[in-house]
């Protein structure tokens, strides 16, 4: 694992793809710690902003080294004046990001058949895990969910690599109408999958976990919770989640995530205290 | 390159910025950035009794220069952390200010005595902004005597080659009252300040953003009334040893904390947008005290006081 960097970052293109902005920056000390499912902390609002956290983005991918010094790329939603200030950024301005950072998707020791469900620009970290897992031997088949085709991300980048897409909208204005995750059971069956990789909201990361465990298959499933440092020592961005020893325990998703075996995460309690997690029992009074 | 070394009391540190409690973990993450041994000193998240889970999330609200976080004190407990973070500590050279908390003044005391003798405890820094169990849930840090209390019985259970510095809370009416009471139950020396109580309320839902409804709000939107706290106790008590704290983003900000008094400074928030803050604090601070023509930190501190009769 290499440590995250802090780098001053020219912005090589900003191209925009449906509702979101693709950037590639020149990163080179990211760009050569990069693994599918890092991500990265971006500075917004420029030096005396009053938006003094970062926003944190899943890597697209990293091309180490070529025709210029290391970039990486990644996808941006715009939520808000964070995200806003970052997708009026243009070629040759500079942005401040700290990356690369969490622990990336885990790999199959030998090549084993895989299905990735992206939700919305949630199959970006899914793109570069895919060239991975078939330059590994492994077949890959993909399924892209959205609520509306705007809102889909990465499906020309997604047929280019493994072929064969699924594409579902929650309204029907492309592919299938209805969600990513009823396609699942009939992809698992169709390639014999055995695993089952996903990024997007919580609600599709749950179901897929669901589908997963009735195939008695794992689910690699990368969350996407608010943070403020990225780095492990805030403890804002914390999950539920069933340790080795069977006990439950809130764990960061930047640092131990944002990649979790979906088996392990107690989707049902998120955003409780559960009363039998480790140290419930001594928040008492207060 | 001014003499920056600082005495927080007994306790001579290298030079003045640390890390604030609650925003560096126990160093280890931070080390991936810098060496944490540079820092005057490493101040580790408040350490309680037993393991905590902390509360429910959403723990974050980002607001206008500031943040709120309910984080609820999560943590491994004393035994995790003298075996594991302590001993990283201690291991990689870190001078380190062990934050204690807890709802019982037992549990302050229990603490204290189990940080005893270890040669990788600079100081002792007693987080009594939790609320007190025995008095119906009201924070210690708002009511003098519950503070002296806490405080006196910490400074007789601790290690007494270990400071024992009290962390206050602003959200009181008079903040040296607090100070005084504090000082003379045997605090060492003072931490100014903690978080200040507040609130957001999400106009979707229509409901409060905070799993815990209230947080503590931090971030250069307190700066001014750290620097106020500062500023007034340094009036009220002006030998008592201060740490300061609250929205240091930078080295003139942190300059601004020991003209008004504080002896070293800890950087918090500001890590969270840059995990490197604190280095850069250090050397933006060097330079300015160069650029003043101070030959050493020590005679900055308290500097803006100098004349202070005439200005009101």
């Amino acid at each position: 694992m290499s440590n995250p960097v802090k780098e001053t970052a020219e912005i090589f293109s900003v191209q925009k793809v449906g509702a979101y902005y693709q950037f590639t920056v020149v990163a080179p000390g990211i760009a050569a710690g990069f693994a599918p499912g890092h991500f990265v902390a971006v500075a917004v609002g420029g030096e005396n902003t009053s938006m003094i956290l970062r926003r944190a983005f899943a890597l697209l991918g990293a091309t180490p080294s070529g025709q210029f010094a290391g970039t990486i790329q990644f996808v941006v939603a715009e939520h808000g004046a964070g995200t806003r200030w970052i997708t009026q950024r243009r070629a040759g301005d500079t942005l401040d990001i700290v990356g690369p950072l969490g622990t990336p998707f885990p790999l199959p020791s030998a090549p084993s058949p895989a299905v990735l469900v992206g939700g919305g620009y949630g199959t970006a970290p899914l793109l570069p895990l895919a060239a991975g897992l078939i330059e590994a031997g492994s077949a890959v088949e993909f399924l892209l969910g959205a609520a509306t085709s705007s809102r889909l991300y990465g499906e020309l980048a997604a047929k280019r690599l493994a072929g064969s897409v699924t594409v579902t909208t929650d309204d029907g204005s492309a592919g299938e109408k209805g969600l990513v995750t009823e396609a699942l059971p009939a992809a698992i069956e169709r390639i014999g999958a055995e695993v089952v990789y996903a990024c997007g909201p919580m609600g599709m990361l749950r179901a897929v976990g669901d589908i997963s465990r009735a195939h008695a298959i794992r689910a690699q499933v990368a969350v996407e919770e608010s943070m403020a440092c990225g780095i492990g020592v805030c403890m804002t961005c914390v999950l539920p989640v069933r340790g080795d020893d069977g006990r439950s325990r809130f764990v960061r998703s930047c640092v131990d995530g944002p990649v979790f075996d979906a088996d392990r995460v107690r989707w049902a309690d998120v955003g409780t205290l559960p009363p039998d997690l480790l140290g419930a029992d001594a928040m008492g009074l207060h | 390159m001014a003499d920056l070394t600082t005495t927080l009391g007994p306790l001579t540190l290298p030079n003045p910025v640390l890390t604030a409690s609650g925003c560096a973990a126990a160093g280890r993450e931070l080390h991936q950035f810098f060496d944490v041994a540079r820092l005057g000193a490493v101040v580790t998240k408040s350490i309680m009794t037993r393991p905590r889970s902390g509360r429910a999330t959403p723990r974050m609200a980002e607001t206008p220069s500031g943040m709120l976080n309910s984080i609820g004190l999560q943590g491994p407990g004393i035994d995790s952390f003298l075996e594991h973070d302590l001993a990283w500590l201690a291991e990689h050279g870190a001078r380190t200010v062990v934050s204690i908390a807890g709802g019982h003044t037992d549990e302050y005391v229990e603490l204290a005595r189990r940080l005893r003798g270890h040669p990788a405890v600079s100081m002792i820094e007693v987080n009594i902004s939790c609320p007190n169990v025995e008095s119906r849930g009201q924070v210690f840090a708002c009511d003098a005597i519950a503070s002296s209390r806490v405080i006196g019985a910490v400074r007789r259970a601790a290690d007494p080659g270990q400071p024992v510095f009290a962390k206050l809370s602003p959200d009181v009416t008079d903040i040296t009252l607090i100070a005084r009471a504090c000082a003379d139950a045997g605090a060492d020396g003072l931490s100014l300040i903690n978080t200040l109580l507040g609130m957001a309320i999400d106009t979707d839902t229509m409901r409060p953003v905070l799993g815990g409804v209230t947080g503590g709000l931090s971030g250069p939107a307190i700066r001014p009334v750290a620097v106020r706290c500062v500023w007034q106790v340094r009036q009220a008590l002006p030998h008592l040893p201060i740490l300061g704290m609250g929205g240091i983003r930078s080295g003139l900000d942190a300059l601004q904390f020991i003209l008004a008094g504080a002896s070293a400074v800890s950087v918090g928030t500001a890590v969270f947008g840059d995990p490197l803050a604190p280095v850069r604090v250090l050397a933006e601070l060097d330079a300015e005290l160069d650029a003043r023509g101070f030959g050493s930190l020590a005679d900055a501190v308290g500097f803006a006081h100098r004349d202070v009769a005439a200005l009101v």
